[in-house]
């Protein structure tokens, strides 16, 4: 029994060894993973160890970061709210905190941790406000029909959008390379972003992770939680805020990745069942792994040019989604 | 008792014994659910005490308040995705930490609840793959997995057939009488009320206006007046107790 109960985790865990392995093997350059090996324990050639701590170790490790948060963050939504379309791209959130981003890249703060740390600061506040916004619109008693929370999302997320443009535009050159950011693809700081994020990261992702049992008696209604034992208000604000920190940490350095956070709890939820005590930690693993992958193909797909990733995750997902729109409407489902 | 600005109940007095089964009655929009869900705590209480043995409970926070007062709520909008067992381990939350660790102990008082309501073979489905009155009872098997003192029900019997109504009732009285429970229920149906409660509250535009044994209140006056419209009153054939005609002339 309490080895039936870990096999999701095992073969998550599986999976993202795997996913991280081909991240850090596969670009312009191959490396095999016995070379990798040799690298990681410091008896590699210098052309690859400089390769894989300089470029891909970064990169990967970002990409880690920005998946489990978009994963985490799409399942504490999609409870809070109980919709399954909840996703930080979908309900504007991640728009909000890319206008945040790019607010605080105008004021082009000094190249330095600190600067970088305005960045997911920003992205936070406008994360904070956007949800809060979306939520104020779509909801009717302590409901979020899915149609109103689709629609409100779509409005603020264009209004985000456009903002974030006009600022772009107005800006120098340096900052119109940030468009391809902002369509999810990640900048390469190398380890400085990836430091600047965690701090934001860690206290979002502890806040989530036990928030699994909070999340199982919201999906009652707010009525019977309180009846149950729980302080609805507070945890709603608890879990709202370190959701927002989370998807605030993704966006920051990574742009606006749709999808994973609507795909990843989907896939998990039909694997283990509806306990968020477990959905939230697989879709935090699993939400790694899909990226990882999501990403090589964006390296691979056009190189040595590379695509944003995305695009890639827009292109799988946008068809997912639809599909559990579909049957979703089909099941009279939540 | 206030409900946003506008006052909505007033001068409610009533004092429940344990071992009772005490129905709440009266028109749509008297305040019978605003009473449950003021008592239980989800509508905030601005003025008036709600006492449980001497403590006033309002003060109380949710999850002091859950260890005295359970709630089967209407088996509608359930999660789909949640098994009959996991739903009823919910009934624990109060005892548990943030984590909502159970331990063998709180495994074994659900399983026992499960099995006071007859239900314990549904314990591997899921809670969209069960009938109306299975929901209703693994519900009641939640609250009585709460382990309180007080039960309240806000029309439990309102989505069940004729056998799953009485079916319920009679479990929720078997099980008031065992476990010295004070069940307090909204019912709209003014026979299943004069069938299985002690006493029955007649409330009428947020007021309490009379409560009594089942022959004291149903009568033919109150009811009349309350309900605004005709209302004979004749005897059960098995019983004698009083149930409802309305009239229709």
């Amino acid at each position: 029994m309490i080895f039936m109960r870990r096999v999701p985790y095992l073969s998550s865990f599986t999976i993202l060894l795997f996913a991280v392995l081909l991240s850090i093997a596969i670009g312009s350059v191959f490396i095999s993973p016995a070379e990798i090996w040799n690298t990681l324990i410091g008896r590699g050639a210098e052309i690859s160890t400089s390769i894989l701590w300089k470029i891909r170790l970064p990169r990967t490790v970002l990409v880690i970061l920005t998946g489990s948060a978009l994963g985490i963050s799409g399942a504490s939504y999609q409870g809070l709210f109980r919709n399954p379309l909840a996703d930080p791209f979908l309900i504007g959130v991640a728009s909000g905190a890319g206008l945040g981003a790019v607010i605080a890249m105008s004021v082009q703060w000094p190249y330095s941790f600190w600067g970088l740390m305005a960045i997911p600061l920003a992205a936070f506040i406008t994360a904070l406000l956007t949800v809060f916004t979306v939520y104020t619109i779509a909801r009717i008693g302590h409901t979020v029909p899915t149609t109103n929370l689709i629609l409100a999302g779509v409005a603020v997320s264009s209004f985000a959008t456009s903002l974030t443009s006009f600022l772009m535009l107005r800006s120098s050159d340096e900052m119109r390379r940030a468009l391809g950011w902002l369509m999810g693809g990640s900048i390469q700081n190398g380890w400085t972003s990836i430091l600047a994020i965690l701090p934001f990261l860690l206290i979002g992702m502890s806040v989530l992770l036990v928030s699994g049992h909070a999340l199982n008696l919201l999906q009652f209604g707010d009525d019977q939680a309180q009846q149950l034992g729980l302080n609805v208000t507070r945890t709603r604000a608890t879990i709202l805020i370190a959701a927002s920190l989370v998807t605030a940490a993704a966006v920051s350095f990574s742009g606006i990745v749709g999808f994973v956070g609507l795909v990843v709890p989907h896939l998990m939820r039909m694997w283990v069942g509806a306990d968020y005590r477990r959905l939230l930690p697989l879709s935090l693993i699993s939400g790694a792994s899909v990226l990882l992958f999501a990403d090589v193909i964006a390296r691979v797909v056009l190189a040595p040019q590379e695509l944003p990733v995305g695009i890639v995750t827009a292109l799988a997902g946008a068809p997912f989604f639809l599909w559990v729109l579909r049957r979703s409407k089909n099941q009279g489902y939540w | 008792m206030y409900y946003g600005t506008r006052q909505i109940l007033r001068d409610i007095g009533l004092e429940i014994r344990s071992g009772e089964v005490v129905a709440l009655i009266g028109p749509n929009g008297a305040g019978k659910s605003t009473l449950i869900r003021s008592i239980s705590g989800v509508v905030p209480v601005r003025a008036g005490n709600i006492e449980v043995n001497d403590t006033n409970i309002t003060s109380l926070s949710s999850m002091e308040r859950a260890r005295q007062i359970a709630v089967v709520p209407q088996a509608v909008s359930m999660p789909p995705a949640f098994t009959v067992w996991e739903t009823v381990l919910l009934g624990r939350t109060p005892y548990l930490n943030f984590l909502g660790q159970v331990s063998e102990k709180d495994e074994a008082l659900a399983r026992l609840a499960l099995e006071q309501v007859d239900a314990l073979h549904l314990i591997e489905s899921r809670m969209d793959e069960v009938s109306g009155g299975e929901q209703q009872r693994v519900l009641l098997a939640r609250a009585l997995t709460q382990d309180t003192p007080i039960l309240l029900m806000d029309e439990p019997t309102a989505h069940l057939d004729l056998r799953h109504q009485i079916d319920l009732l009679k479990l929720i009285k078997k099980q008031a009488r065992e476990k010295d429970l004070t069940v307090l229920i909204a019912l709209h149906d003014l026979n299943l009320a004069s069938l299985f409660a002690d006493r029955i509250a007649v409330v009428e535009n947020g007021l309490l206006c009379v409560a009594g044994t089942p022959g004291e209140t149903l009568t033919p006056e109150i009811l009349s007046s309350v309900y605004h419209m005709q209302v004979h009153v004749i005897a059960h054939p098995e019983t004698g107790a009083p149930l409802i005609a309305p009239g229709v002339s």
